[in-house]
């Protein structure tokens, strides 16, 4: 039986008037990756950032229904946001570092929840990046500035900040779309090691990228959940003709 | 003949390419070239002084009285001393506030509030320096008499509060400026890491807008220790060398302009006063290159 890390019961979300999301009925398994695809504009950003109530920091939203982390609907209104964002990581498209140094950017999380001990933040950024994979290419130049850094060692750094908080859910939002696919490569390889430890969701747009990392696949379009399974199944076997259509790249 | 051509097309543009460039260097110029005629025009004018009185008197001597019958003293301790205390005072007090206000209205307030209070403080920069000397005289200087207990209101606390007001606007209206153009990618960084707004704001937003936060207090101070008329009126106009931030106090500025129009042309008191604007002028050099050096060596990391 396998465990469920998070579920979604008709979930509806609104920017002011319009509704961007359709009754999501999701259940997210613990320590899989699953991917979320589908065309621009089709919602799977906005789902992905109701997950960790980003989306509350945009004025005039609004959510029906219920998303459940563990065993608790975070839109309850005794609940702390900010503890949330601790348990449900996230990563940007953009790649995001703190105009500081490498050390203080992955330290950050572990800062501002007042932790204070040397060693042990030494001990936590280390493991962070050695999680992430860039450990070898920063670990002599930890003080130096973020920024220096390419854009495939900025997202993994960016990962690594997430890592550092020790978050149960990572949320990733199209991590490598601006990366060359070296650097994309590494990032899945990343995705793919991860997972061991955490439970993961993705945003792509790139089919071959959701097919190649994740163990289930939701297809979204216009608002709505279209069609939710394992990845092989989306891919090989879909249920529905659009979402055929979409994977086999005849809209999009 | 096709060659001919392109050469002939070749030709103007590099040269207009060549005209542009020159314009803008030329602009570059002329800016240095006033800063060292203003120097030099100091220099030269302060140097027979210098020469005549010595530097010891000018720099050890705390007593400014060039006209006295008995003994003409050059000090200009008491006035660097005076001009110093004033600027500083007014940083002390308008530079938290000025920040806080910035941060304010870029990060809390929503926008129409900032529609509103933006215009008003940048109307607060164009109030001309002798109203707010005015200000200070009847409403400032009795209040601070009366709220201290003491007999007069015209001394350096007084001067600061005014030049803070002064120096608010140069500081909330360029703060604000920096803070609001960081992107909103880093304070979703932050947020999504699980911090509160307030520890994104004092870790994230405002460090990255420190350059121009900086930029903002030096033109601040720049405003605050040139700031003449304002003091003139304000700080109680005593050449002594003050003990505390009541006592009235004559700043650098206002010696010069106090004493300029009296003085006889090419006379060792007219030569003396422009040893003051020479040291004021090294003084606000100094701050500039002090701050640039601070800047650069924090934006070597934190860029």
């Amino acid at each position: 039986m396998p465990e469920i890390k998070m579920y979604t019961r008709r979930f509806n979300f609104y920017y002011r008037d319009f509704r961007a999301l359709t009754n999501i009925d999701m259940d997210i398994e613990k320590n899989k990756v699953t991917a979320l695809i589908g065309p621009s504009g089709c919602g799977k950003s906005t789902f992905l950032r109701s997950l960790n109530r980003m989306n509350d920091i945009i004025p005039g939203t609004k959510v029906e229904g219920t998303i459940v982390l563990g065993e608790q609907n975070i839109y309850e209104k005794n609940v702390d946001v900010v503890d949330l964002r601790r348990r449900v990581g996230m990563v940007f498209q953009k790649s995001n570092p703190f105009p500081k140094s490498i050390f203080d950017n992955v330290a950050y999380g572990l800062r501002i929840n007042g932790e204070r001990n040397r060693s042990l933040l030494a001990q936590r950024v280390e493991k962070s990046l050695k999680d992430s994979a860039l450990w070898e290419e920063v670990h002599d130049r930890l003080h130096h500035s973020a920024m220096d850094l390419s854009g495939g060692q900025q997202q993994r750094l960016c990962i690594a900040r997430a890592l550092a908080v020790q978050p149960e859910v990572i949320l990733m939002d199209e991590p490598a779309s601006a990366l060359d696919p070296i650097a994309t490569q590494k990032i899945e390889e990343l995705i793919f090691d991860l997972k061991k430890a955490y439970t993961i969701v993705i945003v792509t747009h790139n089919m071959q990228q959701a097919a190649r990392v994740s163990d289930y696949t939701g297809f979204f379009y216009l608002g709505e959940l279209v069609e939710f399974g394992e990845t092989d199944q989306i891919f090989t076997n879909p249920k529905l003709k659009k979402t055929e259509d979409y994977v086999t790249g005849r809209f999009g | 003949m096709k060659k001919t051509k392109s050469i002939a097309n070749l030709l103007p543009r590099r040269f207009r390419e060549k005209a542009i460039e020159h314009f803008f260097l030329f602009n570059g110029l002329v800016a240095v070239v006033i800063l060292l005629g203003i120097f030099s025009l100091l220099f030269i004018e302060g140097f027979p002084a210098i020469k005549e009185v010595g530097l010891k008197e000018f720099f050890l001597n705390n007593r400014w009285d060039p006209t006295s019958p008995e003994r003409e003293s050059y000090g200009l301790l008491a006035m660097i001393v005076s001009t110093m205390m004033v600027t500083i005072g007014a940083l002390v007090i308008a530079v938290p506030l000025g920040i806080a206000s910035a941060a304010y209205l870029a990060d809390v307030a929503n926008p129409k509030m900032r529609e509103v209070v933006k215009p008003v403080i940048e109307i607060l920069a164009g109030i001309p320096s002798v109203v707010i000397g005015f200000l200070g005289i009847i409403v400032v200087g009795p209040l601070i008499a009366k709220l201290f207990r003491i007999s007069n209101g015209l001394n350096a606390i007084n001067g600061s509060l005014l030049l803070a007001v002064m120096s608010l606007p140069t500081i909330i209206s360029i703060s604000e400026d920096a803070i609001i153009s960081v992107p909103q990618e880093f304070k979703n960084a932050s947020l999504a890491l699980g911090a509160n707004r307030w520890q994104t704001l004092i870790r994230v937003t405002l460090p990255s807008a420190m350059s121009g936060i900086i930029a903002s207090v030096m033109l601040g101070m720049g405003r605050a220790i040139g700031e003449t008329m304002t003091v003139l009126m304000a700080c109680g106009n005593a050449p002594a060398m003050p003990h505390s931030f009541f006592d009235s106090v004559r700043t650098m500025t206002a010696t010069i302009a106090i004493e300029l129009g009296e003085t006889v042309q090419g006379g060792l008191h007219y030569h003396a006063l422009f040893v003051i604007a020479f040291v004021l002028f090294l003084m606000t050099f100094l701050v500039n290159l002090v701050s640039d050096m601070v800047l650069q060596k924090y934006q070597k990391v934190n860029r």
